[in-house]
């Protein structure tokens, strides 16, 4: 079984050289043309960006810059908010997620989903895990099974299978976003979404997250949304750069893609100014 | 001029021992302080006045024989036992009739109606104003609509019933949407984002994790209803029931009636027999209200 400590040590990791992103990407999802709306406030405007399978890309950019907006319409989970509105193209294998017929219910349970802050459900450790598999109506031969295997996944299989019935609310917070993490995997996604999952976690937990989405990289793809450039340049493959720019007329700022890349070549060789200038930390 | 450096190296420029009464122990907040331990204090005696007025007076007639006889031309033989049962069985009744109405109408107004839509907006604006109207009016509600509905015998253990529960329903639905309101918004999305529905994350995410707020404002509302005696005259309550009530269309008589009848009587031994049967009301709203605080410690947010 595996845990975070057999992954490669951490001076290796921390130089964020060791990613070496294939020349050529096997994009799982492509964004096109798209813009995302607030009513009539345009958050984001004409973002194309593609995700590669097995990659870690970081979206990063100061606040208000629209990277958050665009890791929720990767789910769907904007239709949750009223009158958000996607226009342009999300594709996942191939297929329009907001195209007619498409049900995001299977959008979001393909694509999943870990927040900002730790959000265990206030029950059990293994009702949390076994809550997806349930509502989802999967077939399941042994759901034990199936919640050793997300929890081993997720590295936090060793810390709690003595305890699987004691509320998740008494794990630590570092243990509850891999207790989030290992729900998000328990009714197989094919891409996991991780907005700022370090953001309420202190340096060790935070670390042992990092380590962990280096394993599951293995088998997902992740797109994560950060605050923290050097933890961009630590875990991602590829690193998109976001910015807020004034649109016209109004005072509203809108997120635009300023600049994508490996997280290599955006680190070492900006080619846009504001991308060097955010990296260099002369702005945001 | 003092710059902060010159104050930092220097001597203090204002010594913290003023001379003056220290500002906490002036007039006006003594005063103000005063004020509030007597406003306490009134609320205090009062109830204090209440039960202890209730209890001399009834204490005497406080015993078995007051949960087992009927009512009597005498008050040496009479008992509450059907006002007991009457009120059991309305307030039962009530409770059925009422919580999964009002959860559910609070369920669709927080977790699935356009809250800014005009007709949600009208509905919300007055459930909030029901809950205020006189609970007189919610009697003549319910006498119009069983006459409506062809009722001959309004005093019915099903008409008491109704116009309770039309008393409290805009109570429990503001308790419940309170209960909902205060579940994150964060295990909606956990919920969502795992490829649960709307439905399924009402049920097993939200529902469960507001049972505590919905219990503890059900059962205050339901006192609430124990207590009321107006919209019960208005459906032409017996005020003197000599059986127990034993259906929905049994003919009933409550506490708070009984109560009201003993305490019109000429003999003394009726007053002492109204004050004992308070002793009854208040034990059982303390009873329900404990209840309801024990639910509250009991099942405190954890997040």
């Amino acid at each position: 079984m595996s845990s975070s400590a057999d992954a490669a040590p951490m001076h290796l990791r921390a130089t964020g050289q060791h990613q070496v992103a294939p020349e050529v990407m096997r994009p799982i999802m492509e964004v096109e043309n798209v813009d995302v709306y607030y009513g009539d406030f345009r958050a984001v405007s004409e973002v194309n960006l593609d995700f590669g399978l097995n990659e870690i890309t970081a979206l990063i950019g100061p606040s208000g810059c629209g990277k958050s907006t665009i890791l929720r319409s990767l789910n769907r989970m904007n239709d949750l908010i009223e009158g958000a509105r996607v226009e342009g193209e999300i594709r996942f294998h191939g297929e329009n997620i907001y195209g007619k017929d498409v049900d995001p219910i299977e959008v979001r349970r393909r694509i999943g989903m870990v927040f900002q802050k730790p959000n265990p459900f206030p029950k059990s450790i293994y009702d949390n895990i076994a809550y997806g598999p349930r509502v989802t109506g999967m077939k399941v031969q042994s759901m034990d099974d199936l919640v050793e295997d997300s929890l081993t996944r997720a590295a936090l299989w060793d810390e709690v299978k003595d305890k699987l019935k004691q509320s998740a609310l008494g794990l630590s917070g570092g243990q509850q976003q891999r207790l989030c993490i290992a729900r998000a995997i328990s009714v197989r996604p094919d891409v996991i979404l991780m907005d700022e999952p370090c953001a309420s976690l202190d340096p060790i937990a935070t670390m042992r997250i990092e380590d962990l989405m280096q394993e599951l990289r293995e088998h997902y793809t992740i797109v994560i949304v950060t605050h923290n450039m050097q933890q961009a340049a630590r875990v991602a493959d590829r690193t998109a750069f976001f910015t807020a720019q004034p649109s016209e007329g109004n005072g509203d700022r809108t997120g635009l893609l300023v600049e994508y890349g490996t997280t290599a070549q955006i680190f070492e060789d900006p080619q846009d100014k504001r991308t060097e200038d955010y990296i260099s930390g002369r702005f945001g | 001029m003092i710059s902060l450096q010159d104050s930092l190296a220097g001597a203090p420029t204002m010594p913290l021992k003023t001379g003056e009464t220290p500002r906490e122990r002036r007039p006006a907040p003594m005063i103000f302080l005063v004020v509030l331990w007597l406003s306490l204090l009134i609320a205090i005696l009062s109830l204090l006045t209440l039960i202890v007025n209730i209890v001399l007076e009834g204490g005497s007639r406080f015993g078995l024989p007051l949960f087992t006889e009927y009512p009597a031309s005498s008050p040496d033989r009479a008992g509450a036992r059907p006002a007991i049962l009457g009120s059991i069985w309305v307030i039962g009744v009530t409770a059925v009739l009422t919580i999964p109405v009002g959860v559910a109408a609070a369920v669709h107004l927080e977790e699935f109606a356009d809250k800014k839509h005009w007709f949600n907006r009208v509905i919300e604006l007055n459930v909030q104003n029901l809950a205020a109207v006189p609970s007189i009016i919610y009697g003549l509600l319910a006498l119009a609509f069983l006459a409506l509905i062809g009722v001959r015998d309004k005093n019915i253990v099903i008409g008491g019933a109704l116009a309770l529960s039309l008393l409290i329903l805009p109570v429990i639905i503001i308790a419940t949407r309170e209960a909902i309101r205060a579940v994150p918004s964060e295990i909606r999305d956990g919920s969502l984002a795992l490829g649960a529905t709307r439905w399924q994350t009402t049920w097993r995410q939200v529902l469960p994790a507001s049972v505590p707020g919905i219990a503890t404002g059900s059962i205050i509302a339901l006192s609430r209803a124990l207590g009321e005696a107006a919209p019960l005259l208005l459906l032409g309550a017996l005020v003197f029931v000599s059986f127990d009530p034993n259906g929905l269309l049994s003919g009933f008589t409550t506490l708070p009636i009984q109560i009201f009848n003993w305490t019109g009587r000429p003999q003394e031994g009726f007053h002492e027999l109204a004050a004992a049967a308070s002793i009854i009301l208040l034990g059982l709203l303390l009873l329900m209200n404990g209840l309801a605080i024990y639910i509250r410690n009991r099942y405190q947010k954890r997040w």
